[in-house]
This record gives C-alpha cells, structure tokens and sequence, in this order.
C-alpha cells in the first residue's frame, strides 16, 4: 500500500515561500493497493493535482472524514468528477437530520460554485457507515472521533499494512491528565498499533490554550497519543496555516524534545509518499 | 482493551468538569464512570468501586422507597432510560457507602448516536431536602 501527501495545510490552503517545502494545499491522501485501488481521503485544495495523475483510472473513491470546508474545497476542481470515463464514489458522514447529497450541494451549487452536483456526469455518494467495510481491495474502518460537527477517523489496511488517518482531531479536550488510558481516549481504536499515523499537529503547545475546543491537536498531545496507540510511525499533518516551514521544524523539534516516542517521526509534507508492506516473517 | 465509544469520551470529559453529581453508563447499563460530585453523594470514590454491571450499581446503594421498600432496577431512572430509551426521572433513597441514607432526584437522558445506535445514558442526580 503506497500513500503519498497531496496536501498537508490545516484550515486554509496557504500558498508562499514560506511554506513551500510542506506545502500548502489543504488536506489530500492518496493510497494505492497492490492490486491497482485507489482511495483519496478528503477533497482538500491537495485534491486538485491528484486528479490531473489519474488518467487511465476506471474507478475512484473518495472518502471524506468530515464536511468542513477545507476537506471538500478541492472537489469541484477534481478531474475526475468531470470525466465520462470515470466513476466517481464519496463517501461522506451522515447525519440524521440530512443525507450527504445535501450537505454536499451546500457547496456545489451557486452562488459558492458555478456546477450543481446534479451535473457531474457518473458520481454515486455514499454515507460513510461507522464500523467496517470493504472498499475494492481496501478494508476501511470509520470511527467517530472528537472534532466539531461530524468526523470520523479512518483506518485502513491493505496489503498486510495499516494506515491510520485523524487529519484533525483533539484527543486532550477536556482530559487533564491527558494522555491517560487507552479505552478513555478519543481515536485509540483508529490509531492502535498502525503502520503509519496521519495525525492532526495545528498548534504549539503555547498556542492550544487559546485554541481548547477548536478541534485541534497540540505538537505534544499529537506525540503522546502515537506514544499511547503504539503506531510505528508518526507523520504530522494538519499544519497551521500560521506556521512557515522554520516554524514547523522548530515547533516539532521542541516538542519532540519534551515528550519522548518510540516511534518514528516525519513532518508530513506535499508530495510525500510512504510505502507501507506487510510485516517480514522471520 | 477496547476503546469506548466517542459519545461516552466527550460525555466523561464533560462530567468531570460539571459540579452536578453525574453519572455514566453504556448500552447495557454497566456504569463506566461517576464524577467526584457524585462521588460525594454516593460515597465512594469511583475509582475504588470501579466499573459495575447494571445488577451491581442498581443494589449496592440500596435503592428505596421512602418507607424503606426496596425501588425495583426496572424502575430507576437509569434502568428506564436504557430500556427504553428516552428520558427518564424519579426520586427515591439511597445508601451511600459511607452509611448516610440519602434522598436523592435522578434525571436520566439516553446518549443515541448516528445511525440510531443507544451508546449509553447519563443521569445527573440532586440530594433532596430531608
């Protein structure tokens, strides 16, 4: 299972010098099976050059983690929704009072965007279920985890690896002791002994304070809860759009210093791609 | 070890900050968690009684009436909630641990989730006048 980074920005896409080396397009994955898969987690502005490398491609699954504006930005500029030859699948959560179509059209419809979603020529919408499911070789788990509106993180295992996703995400809220036991803690089941983490890392811990509820991870509540999950590699995601790159560097080297992970740790960069196999048995 | 579902995290979070005496069971009424409020009421801390199936928590404070007759599971307000999923409230005695009885008015509310699924409930709790 390959998964590369098409955007890594939190909040807002933000484009500069200063942020060119991780980048500035807002949230994207993609991942890749073995046997030719293609899942794209959020829509994200990331999403936009993706789609211009998926010629070829019969199928596409997008799988949003939740609906705010920045998850789904790029999708309205995705080739592939617009392309005859290719289906199109989005995966959304629902929720009671309305189905993903409609939250969806909030944004693809005028006066916020030119298209309706009526007119993308072979696009079929799913409600994202919590709990597990098979997408193509891809087995996806969804669970809710603690940000604004609805969100879920996602788990996702393929060719004997696991990758797991929680692009924004505040395990500490309201924990004051954080982090503490695992069946206490907000996304451990998603986390838990992954191969690769993608975890929300918005704020400094000098910042959080100011941010509490916002939905968001502190550098150090991020390190401690890959600590507590037991992932094997930790990659940062989700950055401020406040940060530059320096500030990045700096911000996780300090943190890094303060809590301690026996894990790997990469600051999660566009255009990154990490190849993820199966366990070696001796 | 299994990660509680994230209604009953957030609800827990929230618990620990109220001063109302709360209370926190999951979809089939194992207590899971009561807050150092309600610690004070039912006295004991929680975590010396730890969790406790619904069978255990709904006598080991001795539920009654105000005559003494003991108050039935299926009719506190929490046993109420869980089966039948809705709000549910009462009033009746208890037994807290550390001897005193008590006259206490329970709320109890059902916490459902997407998809119609019962998670748990939450009862907060209120000592009455004697």
């Amino acid at each position: 299972m390959n998964v590369r980074l098409w955007g890594t920005r939190g909040s807002l896409a933000s484009p500069g010098s200063d942020t060119a080396r991780y980048g500035g397009n807002t949230s994207c994955v993609e991942v890749r099976g073995s046997a030719g898969g293609v899942l794209v987690i959020d829509a994200g502005t990331g999403i936009r050059r993706l789609g211009r490398t998926l010629a070829g491609v019969a199928r596409v699954d997008v799988l949003l983690s939740h609906l705010h504006m920045d998850h789904i930005q790029g999708l309205g500029f995705f080739a592939p929704l617009h392309d005859r030859s290719v289906e199109t699948h989005i995966w959304g959560p629902a929720r009671s009072v309305d189905d993903l179509a409609a939250r969806l059209r909030r944004y693809l419809s005028p006066p916020l965007f030119p298209v309706h979603l009526r007119d993308l020529p072979r696009l079929v919408l799913h409600p994202l279920p919590a709990g597990t499911f098979d997408v193509g070789e891809f087995h996806v788990t969804a669970e809710p985890v603690c940000h604004p509106g609805f969100t879920v993180g996602l788990r996702i295992a393929a060719d004997g690896a696991t990758l797991a996703y929680m692009s924004d995400h505040e395990p500490a809220l309201g924990v004051a002791d954080f982090p503490t036991a695992g069946d206490w803690t907000s996304g451990y089941d998603v986390a838990r002994d992954a191969d690769l983490l993608l975890h929300d890392a918005q704020y400094s811990l000098a910042e959080y304070p100011d941010h509490v509820g916002w939905g968001h991870s502190a550098l150090d509540h991020t390190l401690a809860f890959a600590r507590l999950a037991g992932v094997k590699h930790l990659v940062t995601f989700h950055h401020d759009p406040w940060h530059g790159d320096d500030d990045i560097e700096r911000l996780t080297a300090e943190a890094c210093a303060r809590v301690a992970v026996p894990c790997k740790v990469t600051v999660g960069a566009e255009g990154a791609l990490f190849e993820l196999a199966a366990p070696s048995r001796a | 070890m299994s990660q509680k579902p994230i209604e009953l995290i957030l609800m827990r979070q929230l618990a620990s900050s109220l001063a109302m005496p709360t209370f926190l069971v999951d979809h089939d009424g194992t207590l899971v968690f009561y807050n150092e409020p309600a610690e004070h009421l039912l006295g004991m801390r929680f975590d010396e009684t730890g969790e406790m199936p619904v069978g255990q928590w709904a006598t080991v404070w001795q539920p009654a009436e105000a005559d003494g007759t003991p108050r039935p599971v299926e009719r506190l307000p929490l046993a109420i909630t869980i089966a039948e999923r809705r709000p549910a409230r009462g009033d009746f005695w208890i037994h807290a641990l550390d001897g005193t009885r008590r006259h206490i008015e329970v709320t109890a509310l059902p916490l459902i989730r997407v998809a119609d699924e019962l998670v748990g409930a939450v009862a907060v709790f209120w000592e009455l006048p004697s």
